[in-house]
C-alpha cells in the first residue's frame, strides 16, 4: 500500500483513494487546424513508457476530487514528489536529485492552494 | 430586495407545502434490518440526523467566505480538512477541496439561505448547490465510536492526527464517506443517501461486539 501526498488536501492519504490518469505535461496543440495527421495522432494516442522517472497525473478520487501530477519512477514505483496542475517538476530525469534551487523557489507552497 | 442572481438562475424550494409523507434514507433499514434501542451496555450509539440541509458551495474562497460571514456569521474554513460550527452547533461549513465547502443547517433553513447566499455574492463567479435530497447524517457517538470508525475507514482517526474540528473525504468499508468529528466523543458521517442502507448495516455489524444502539 502507498500513501500518497495530495497537494491540495497537503496530507498524505491511502494509495485506495487515488487514480492514476496517464502521463502528464501533455500540451494541446495550440492550432488543430493547423496540426498535421501525425502531430493530432502524436497529441492524441501516443505516450511516453520511459523507464525511470516518469511524470504522471492522477486523481484523487475519494477525497478533493482534484488532479495533480506526481514524480513516479517506474522501476521502484517511489514517488519522489507530488505537484499541483500548472507547476513544474523539481526532480526530472536530467535532474534525479532535484533541479538547481533558484528554479525550485517558484513552487507555490503546499498551503496556498485556497485562491482558486 | 434587487436579487440579480436570482433572476439569471432559477432556484426552487425542494420541500413542498403539499402534505407528502416523507421517510429518512434509514427508514427502510429500520424496518429490514431492526434497530436495537440503546442499553446502559451500549459503548456507542447510533443516531440519524435526517432531513438536514445540505449545500455544496463552489467558488473562490475570499468572495465565499465574505458571504458566508455575511449571512451565517461564521467563517470559511481555509485550511483544507477544516470544519467550522456556528455558536449553537448546528449549522456547519466543512472544507471539501480548494474551492468547494459543505455546508449544513437545520432542515428548511437551507432555501432561504441559498438565496441569501446568492443575493450576497451576486455577480461573483461561484455555484450553490443544494444536494439535501441526496445525503444523509449519521451521528456516532460514545466512547467506542473511535474503534468502531477504526474497523471501518482507512483514514487515521486517532486524536493526536484527527482533532475535533477536522473532518474528511475517504473510503468507509466500500463506500465514500465525508468523516467529521465535531466534538471530543461524536463523530459525524455524511454518506449517500443510496448507500445509507449499505453504511447502516456495516455500522450495526461492526458495532455488535460494542452493544451499539440506535437512538430514533
Amino acid at each position: 500500500m502507498f500513501y500518497i501526498h495530495c497537494p491540495y488536501c497537503g496530507e498524505t492519504r491511502e494509495e485506495e483513494e487515488f487514480h492514476p490518469k496517464g502521463q502528464a505535461h501533455i500540451a494541446r496543440p495550440l492550432d488543430p487546424d493547423a496540426c498535421s495527421d501525425e502531430e493530432w495522432g502524436d497529441y492524441l494516442f501516443f505516450r511516453d513508457n520511459p523507464r525511470g522517472i516518469h511524470h504522471e497525473l492522477w486523481v484523487h478520487a475519494v477525497g478533493c476530487r482534484k488532479f495533480f501530477n506526481v514524480t513516479r519512477h517506474t522501476v521502484t514505483y517511489e514517488i519522489l514528489e507530488t505537484y499541483k496542475m500548472g507547476e513544474q517538476p523539481s526532480i526530472t530525469a536530467e535532474h534525479p536529485e532535484g533541479r538547481p534551487t533558484d528554479a525550485v523557489d517558484q513552487q507555490a507552497s503546499l498551503r496556498d492552494g485556497v485562491r482558486a | 430586495m434587487s436579487n440579480t442572481a436570482a433572476e439569471k438562475v432559477r432556484t426552487f424550494d425542494t420541500r413542498t407545502q403539499a402534505k407528502i409523507a416523507v421517510e429518512s434514507p434509514l427508514a427502510y433499514s429500520y424496518r429490514r434490518s431492526g434497530a436495537p434501542a440503546p442499553t446502559a451496555k451500549s459503548r456507542v450509539v447510533l443516531r440519524e440526523r435526517p432531513f438536514l440541509g445540505h449545500l455544496v458551495l463552489r467558488g473562490g474562497a475570499i468572495v465565499l467566505d465574505e458571504a458566508v460571514r455575511e449571512v451565517l456569521g461564521v467563517s470559511l474554513p481555509g485550511e483544507p480538512q477544516g470544519l467550522v460550527q456556528d455558536a449553537e452547533g448546528v449549522r456547519s461549513v466543512q472544507w471539501l477541496s480548494p474551492d468547494e465547502w459543505l455546508l449544513i443547517v437545520p432542515g428548511g433553513e437551507e432555501f432561504e439561505l441559498e438565496n441569501r447566499l446568492r443575493a450576497a455574492l451576486d455577480d461573483a463567479h461561484f455555484a450553490i448547490s443544494n444536494v439535501s435530497g441526496g445525503q444523509t447524517l449519521v451521528e456516532l457517538e460514545g466512547e467506542a465510536a473511535r474503534e468502531l470508525l477504526m474497523k471501518s475507514v482507512i483514514y487515521d482517526v486517532h486524536p493526536s492526527h484527527f482533532p475535533v474540528g477536522k473532518g474528511v473525504t475517504t473510503v468507509f468499508a466500500k463506500a465514500t464517506v465525508i468523516l467529521r468529528r465535531p466534538a471530543e466523543e461524536r463523530w459525524e458521517l455524511v454518506v449517500r443517501r443510496s448507500f445509507a442502507d449499505y453504511t447502516y448495516r456495516w455500522l450495526l455489524d461492526a458495532g455488535e461486539e460494542y452493544a451499539i444502539g440506535v437512538a430514533r
